[in-house]
């Protein structure tokens, strides 16, 4: 074996070799712990029937079945594809906007930057409690806004049923100057010439943005696009923190629901189930958009072809 | 319109050009006005919500509630960061974060920076196929497999410790050491060569080398693994009881519901606005790294 393997390969090959794995070992190592053993034995938990006291019983196909007739499983998948759907295109066409008007040599650009990215630098607990205040029916600033400006009033927010998805969404558009970002950067990334060859053939303002603009960074909003649809299934502290899910399981995110089936009913084995619908519906839109990217979007290859 | 019309002739066509520019730039002019006024507005908006976090944080309890909302709060109290935040122990749950923090985003950039070093600069057999199984990894939730590990850590004794929190970041995460990776393969394969001339080994490479060269990477590592571990909330809630091991996000959520917050916005707000202040510095005080940071990441990825 030592004789074959001398042949094939140099010993510098293999001292290389060995030493290359001296370098990945740790990730090698948390492979195995922390993603591939866990991953398997996430497979056969979905399977049993387990609540931490007493030993895994081995259901069959048992959890999956429940599953489909569980009402709150459809709700928190229904609220969670609401949630996605409107606020995915909702912060994909503002984040474009506003990194488009930003473009236009607009004074002290490097200023405003920073002001609309600032809500996307916070997250997590605070910003679910601010926010939370700011919904506030009476005395929050949102439904003061709108009484001062429109002469509306406001609805009732995180406590009605029908408004409180639309109060995540709102939320959730706060934060587009984290798109705003990465759509400006690609859009100073796309080469005047190109621009001043469309004025020189009289293009409208319009055309150039269709024909140029949008071509040129489809790439990037692609690349947003997939990390927004894996991003808003894992919706879970603003739920957890604002509503709780209520009221009565309006705001009941999939995370959320998971979450509560394992650490709050222990069933370890029925979350389990649910955690891999979870990674079959995630994998299946982020497959659908990889399959649809080849219609829409554009790679310069001499540039960025690796 | 008739200019148009007119023959190609030299001076013709100048004068059309020349008019062209003319009403361009004024257009452009327009355009950028109205571009700031958009911008004008629209910051004010979003700048809003840390308006009112702020005011209310140095609110007295008087003013919490008033309609139209009191912006500049009078008179401006600070007793909501000396009472609010001593009624609970925040001190020590500021501790417990920055250690959790620390730990794990140093132990992330350690090892990402390691493992990037051997995907990156060295060859070997069955290096590729490993390097696929990292890029797959990338793309899973981590919801598959926290179960299973929770229950590891539970096996082996570990709830209701940092550890749990802190050990995982030292075997370094995909998207790290995809990205560090990445900023590895822009320096030339001769500075290895070169090196290793001079007798170094590769571990002297990478420590003496890679590492240096690759400062804005790192930086970017440390600041985007601060943050996200600065807010995990996710983490603490499943692994953490103790009230004395809250991290500050944790401390916030348990503690927002009860009666001593609800009626107290002010202490409410002004330790979600103390919690907020680290991210916020470390924006300011590292903007470009940050914001290069994002793109590099959002382009690139």
């Amino acid at each position: 074996m030592r004789v074959a393997l001398g042949r094939r390969y140099s010993r510098n090959y293999l001292a290389e070799t060995a030493w290359m794995y001296f370098f990945i070992l740790p990730w090698i190592i948390g492979f195995f712990l922390w993603t591939a053993g866990p991953m398997v034995y996430s497979i056969y938990l979905s399977f049993t029937n387990y609540e931490i006291l007493t030993p895994p019983v081995w259901v069959g196909a048992r959890n999956y079945v429940r599953l489909v007739s569980d009402p709150l499983f459809w709700q928190s998948l229904k609220v969670t594809m609401v949630y996605s759907f409107v606020s995915l295109p909702l912060g994909l066409f503002g984040s474009l906007a506003v990194a488009v008007l930003m473009n236009q040599k607009v004074p002290g650009m490097s200023y405003w930057r920073t002001i609309y990215y600032l809500p996307a630098v916070v997250s997590g607990v605070p910003v679910a409690i601010l926010w939370r205040w700011l919904f506030n029916p009476d005395f929050g600033i949102i439904n003061w806004m709108l009484w001062e400006l429109f002469h509306i009033q406001g609805p009732m927010w995180l406590y009605s049923r029908s408004w409180v998805l639309p109060a995540f969404i709102l939320m959730s558009l706060w934060g587009i100057g984290g798109g705003m970002v990465i759509y400006l950067a690609a859009l100073q990334g796309v080469p005047s010439e190109i621009y001043e060859a469309c004025e020189l053939d009289g293009a409208s303002a319009t055309r150039k943005f269709l024909s140029v603009t949008m071509p040129m960074i489809s790439p990037v909003i692609f690349f947003n696009l997939v990390m927004g649809i894996i991003g808003s299934f894992q919706v879970f502290t603003s739920s957890y923190v604002m509503t709780a899910g209520g009221p009565s399981n309006a705001s009941l995110f999939y995370l959320l629901y998971l979450y509560r089936n394992a650490w709050q009913f222990l069933k370890m084995g029925y979350a389990s189930a649910l955690a891999w619908v979870l990674f079959v519906i995630i994998m299946f839109f982020t497959l659908l958009t990889f399959r649809s990217a080849g219609s829409w979007v554009y790679y310069e290859g001499a540039i960025r072809g690796r | 319109m008739s200019e148009a019309m007119l023959p190609a002739v030299g001076t013709a066509r100048r004068v059309r050009r020349e008019g062209l520019w003319a009403r361009k730039s004024v257009r452009q002019k327009v355009y950028s006005y109205v571009a700031l006024a958009v911008i004008l507005v629209g910051s004010v908006i979003l700048m809003m919500p840390f308006l009112w976090m702020v005011s209310t944080s140095f609110k007295t309890d008087a003013q919490l509630r008033l309609i139209p909302p009191v912006w500049i709060p009078n008179p401006i109290t600070i007793e909501n960061f000396t009472k609010g935040l001593t009624i609970l122990p925040f001190g020590l749950f500021f501790k417990n974060t920055l250690i959790i923090t620390l730990g794990a985003t140093v132990g992330n950039v350690l090892s990402s920076s390691f493992c990037a070093f051997g995907f990156a600069r060295l060859r070997g057999i069955g290096r590729d196929f490993w390097f696929y199984i990292l890029l797959a990894t990338m793309m899973l939730p981590g919801q598959v497999t926290m179960i299973p590990v929770y229950l590891i850590f539970q096996k082996i004794g570990w709830l209701n410790t940092f550890k749990p929190l802190i050990v995982p970041a030292f075997f370094g995460g995909p998207f790290s050491i995809f990205l560090v990776r990445q900023f590895y393969m822009t320096h030339p394969l001769e500075l290895d060569d070169a090196a290793r001339i001079d007798g170094c080994g590769y571990f002297a490479i990478y420590w003496r080398l890679m590492l240096p060269l690759s400062r804005p990477v790192m930086a970017a590592l440390a600041i985007f693994g601060f943050i996200g571990n600065w807010n995990d909330f996710f983490g603490p809630l499943i692994y953490i009881t103790d009230q004395h091991k809250f991290t500050v996000p944790l401390a916030l959520s348990f503690f927002q519901s009860t009666p001593t917050y609800t009626g107290h916005l002010n202490w409410l707000m002004a330790g979600s606005l103390v919690a907020l202040v680290p991210c916020l510095l470390i924006f300011f005080f590292a903007q470009r790294v940050f914001i290069q940071g994002i793109v590099f990441t959002g382009v690139k990825g």
